[in-house]
Order: structure tokens, then sequence, then C-alpha cells
């Protein structure tokens, strides 16, 4: 009597049911493989004012998106956020805040109960004070712990998120029983995944093989043996896969992004895709985008396609996998994504991963130097914060 | 199988909110970053039991909105997504 979610074959019709509101790029933590652009404090000038994320709310909900996530850098940054999630509940959104907790109090998350939030995710950066502090560059861990049981005791359903890399993959069993003690509802151990700043510091981050199958047996172990009701998700880098993911369950069929100062996106890094003008809400509307701009039809369906793409029998399901991963590693918007085995570039991954397999940076705490002299680091690991940002965007 | 019968109290889970989508001119259940599309007749099924309720009492309802249907068929249909959806995690149920 159900169907899931199913992406539409008329993609100029379907309906863009996912709206992320990234309403700042302003963060209290430095993670080495934030999302954000590598140039992200460009645009803390011309961020949206209050009324004009209503209006992007509304347009959207009038298209029909019906989740929408509010998410950075970090929302809490926001001191309209409780105003915000207020007029996305009446608009009719279910409403996921996707924050590190980082901002908030336990009268914040109080108002923004009040408010109306559905759901909260909060990131963790490892699972104890010493390894999340470090990766977050931001004494933080006993301040989520702490509003993890505030999000509890409020009644959110909760999910915790905590992003693999190499050097904090050996903790993921304490990550688990972190995550059952905090009663979370879902679990998502989601490895890194490489753009912007995390392929800036990919040699630092990017598990081995070994590390990878270790961890995914503890989470499977984890999920025989305890039968609570927490449901774990593990997400392998794709640097490991043979075949590339779908963008985004499909470019511009289900997902559009709106930046901070407005640009509107098939996905969160599409800005980096070269030759597009940018569709902006200051200029256009949220429809025109999504049905008539060059940006979002660009890639939609399977016209658009080369060689080994074109007459491939699988290119339905994984549609060429993801458009700025392709550019970022061959420097061709079009191309196969490498991590597809029948990429005629899908070598460069290979080495990638073959580097990947040397442990002998690792010390026996699972770490490529002593967690607290990390200026003795043979990988030294970029930190996102505008100094680094002023460097990268000047090379 | 689980034991539901007429007299069995159901109400949808506070884990999921239920609504009608103007866009997809259908019912959908929403969670933490998804949702479920909703057939018309389980979004009838479903639209009844927002607050706590008896199957009896939506079989009944439902046997009064439907009338041209077949109220045997109807109720066995009813029956059969209730066990689904209780199945799924989508309803509180009270025996």
């Amino acid at each position: 009597m159900t169907d899931s979610i199913t992406i539409a074959s008329d993609q100029q019709n379907s309906i863009p049911l996912w709206l992320l509101a990234e309403l700042s790029y302003s963060c209290p933590l430095q993670c080495a493989y934030c999302s954000n652009p590598v140039n992200y404090p460009e645009a803390r000038s011309s961020e949206l004012s209050t009324a004009e994320w209503k209006t992007v709310f509304k347009d959207a909900r009038k298209m029909g998106a019906v989740q929408l996530g509010l998410s950075g850098g970090e929302p809490l940054v926001r001191s309209d956020l409780e105003e915000l999630i207020a007029e996305a509940r009446a608009l009719g959104f279910y409403t996921n805040l996707i924050t590190s907790a980082v901002g908030a109090d336990a009268a914040r998350l109080a108002a923004i109960h009040e408010a109306g939030l559905d759901h909260i995710q909060i990131s963790f950066q490892g699972s104890n004070e010493a390894v999340n502090d470090h990766f977050a560059g931001t004494k933080s861990f006993h301040h989520k712990v702490m509003m993890a049981k505030e999000a509890k005791k409020l009644g959110f359903p909760m999910v915790l998120n905590f992003v693999l890399h190499r050097q904090n993959i050996h903790q993921i069993a304490d990550m688990l029983r972190l995550a059952e003690d905090l009663k979370a509802d879902f679990v998502e151990l989601a490895n890194s995944q490489y753009y912007g700043w995390a392929l800036k510091n990919i040699d630092a981050l990017l598990p081995s093989r070994h590390q990878l199958i270790n961890a995914e047996a503890i989470t499977n172990d984890f999920r025989k043996n305890h039968k609570g009701n927490m449901e774990v998700i593990f997400v392998v880098p794709d640097y490991y896969e043979n075949r590339p993911k779908a963008c985004c369950n499909g470019w511009a069929t289900t997902f559009v992004t709106v930046t901070p100062d407005g640009n509107i996106q098939p996905c969160q890094s599409a800005q980096v895709l070269p030759g597009f003008e940018l569709p902006n809400v200051r200029q256009q509307s949220l429809e025109w985008a999504w049905r008539e701009s060059p940006l979002f039809n660009a890639f939609r369906g399977t016209d658009w396609m080369q060689e080994p793409c074109r007459s491939c029998p699988e290119k339905e399901q994984d549609l060429g996998g993801c458009r700025c991963q392709a550019f970022l590693l061959t420097g061709d918007v079009n191309a196969t994504d490498p991590v597809c085995d029948l990429s005629p570039r899908h070598s460069d991954i290979e080495n990638v991963v073959a580097s990947a397999q040397n442990i002998s940076d690792l010390n026996e705490d699972g770490f490529s130097y002593d967690i607290n002299k990390p200026n003795d680091a043979v990988q030294p690991l970029i930190f996102r914060n505008p100094k680094n940002a002023k460097i990268l965007t000047e090379k | 199988m689980t034991n539901i019968s007429g007299n069995t109290s159901v109400k949808i889970s506070r884990q999921f909110r239920f609504q009608w989508e103007e866009a997809q001119q259908g019912f959908v259940l929403l969670y933490p970053e998804g949702m479920i599309q909703l057939s018309p007749s389980a979004g009838e099924i479903l639209s009844r039991c927002q607050q706590q309720t008896t199957v009896a009492d939506i079989i009944r309802d439902l046997q009064t909105t439907f009338a041209e249907a077949d109220p045997d068929e109807l109720a066995n249909d009813v029956m059969e997504f209730i066990h689904e959806a209780n199945d799924q995690g989508w309803l509180d149920i009270n025996f």
C-alpha cells in the first residue's frame, strides 16, 4: 500500500521534496572535512535576511518541498533560528536541525522545541573529549553530551552523526556505546566524502581498507547484539566502491540547496562547477531555478553523458555519479565519476586508495601524531578556518 | 500474527507526522529526513487514526463514507492494513 520515495521519471516536473537551507557558513568548529566551500568566508557579508529566508521557505513549500534541513556552518549562530523554525513549521515543513550543538543551552533548546522543531541531528567528532575536541578544533565534547541529553528530555527524535576518518575510525565501538547511552534514535557512522576541505586533507583522512572492514564488522556485531531501538547507519567512503553514487538521489530530482548568500543549487558543492551562473533568490525565483535554469537542467537525466556512461546499461542507476567529484578529479564536468571502475580515470582513485593502505603514519593510539603535539604531524590537517581559507583561496 | 481485533485501539505513532501534501495529491507520513507516500486507501485509514480510536470504529466510519464498497471486503482491507502499519511501526497499539 505504500511507495517509498522514487526518482520521478518526468524530471523537469519533479518536486524538490528536500530543501537544505544553509543558514550561515559561520561555525565555531573547524572540521577538516567540512562540506562548505573552501572560500566560505566570502559569503559572510551577504547572508540572507530573516525575511528573505521566509520567502524561500514559502516558495519551496508551494512547489511541494516537505523536508527542510536547517544547516550551515552552524545554524545556531543565527539569532533568528527560532523564528525561522516557527515559520517553516507553520508552512507544513518537517523541520530537521543539523547542528554541532555549540551555541545551544537548555533554554535555547526549549525555545527551539517551542518553535516546533521536529527533529535534531547532533554531530560528534570523536567518542571522547580528547579526540572530539581535537578534530572539532574546539572544546565541545562535554557540551554536546549535555545538549544531547537535553534534546532527549524535550522528546526530540535524535540522530547522532559521527563523521569517520582514518584517525577516529578506531573509536567506532565507543561511538556506538556513547550513542546508546545518550538514547539516540538513529546513529550515522558516515565516512567523510572527499570534496572541498576533505579533498585538501585526503591523505590524512582516508582510512585503509583494513580499518574500514574492521569498523563495519564492529558495527554489524553491535547491530546483532543490541536489540534496542537505535538504528545504525554505516556509510563507506565511495572511494572504496566500484560504482559511483547517484548525486543527491539524481541531479535536480529531489534536492535543492540554498546557500547562506542565496545561491540556489542542486547540491551543496555545485558552486565548484565551472561555466554556470548560479541562480540566486535575490534575482530569480526558486521555481525558475528548478525548472528553467541551465544549471539545474545541465545534468538531468542521461542525455548529457559521454562514454563510457552513454552506452552503459547501468546509467539509469548511478546517473554517471557525482558531477562535483568528476570535475574535481578530472577537470571535466561531463566525465564519468572516477569512482566507477569503468572510468578511464579510475586509476587516480586506485592510487589514492593504495597510498591509504600504508598506516605507518598512525601511532598505536590511532593518530598520525601525539594528539597533544599536533605540530609533529606527518600529515598536518588543514583545519577549516578563515586563515586557512585565505591561504587555499590565494593558491 | 499479532492479535489485532475490532476492540484494538490504535493511533499514529508520535515518531511520525501524518499530513496531506497538495503537490503530491496524497497523504504522507514524515519522519526524520524521510517520507512515506501513502496510497489513497492507506491515507483514508490513517486519517482516521489521528486520535486514539478502535479498529471497529475505523471500519464503521469507512463503511459509511464508502457505502458503495463491499462492507466485508473493506473490513478485511482495513485489518490487513492495520497489521502492516503496525509491523512498520507507524501505530501505537493497545490490545
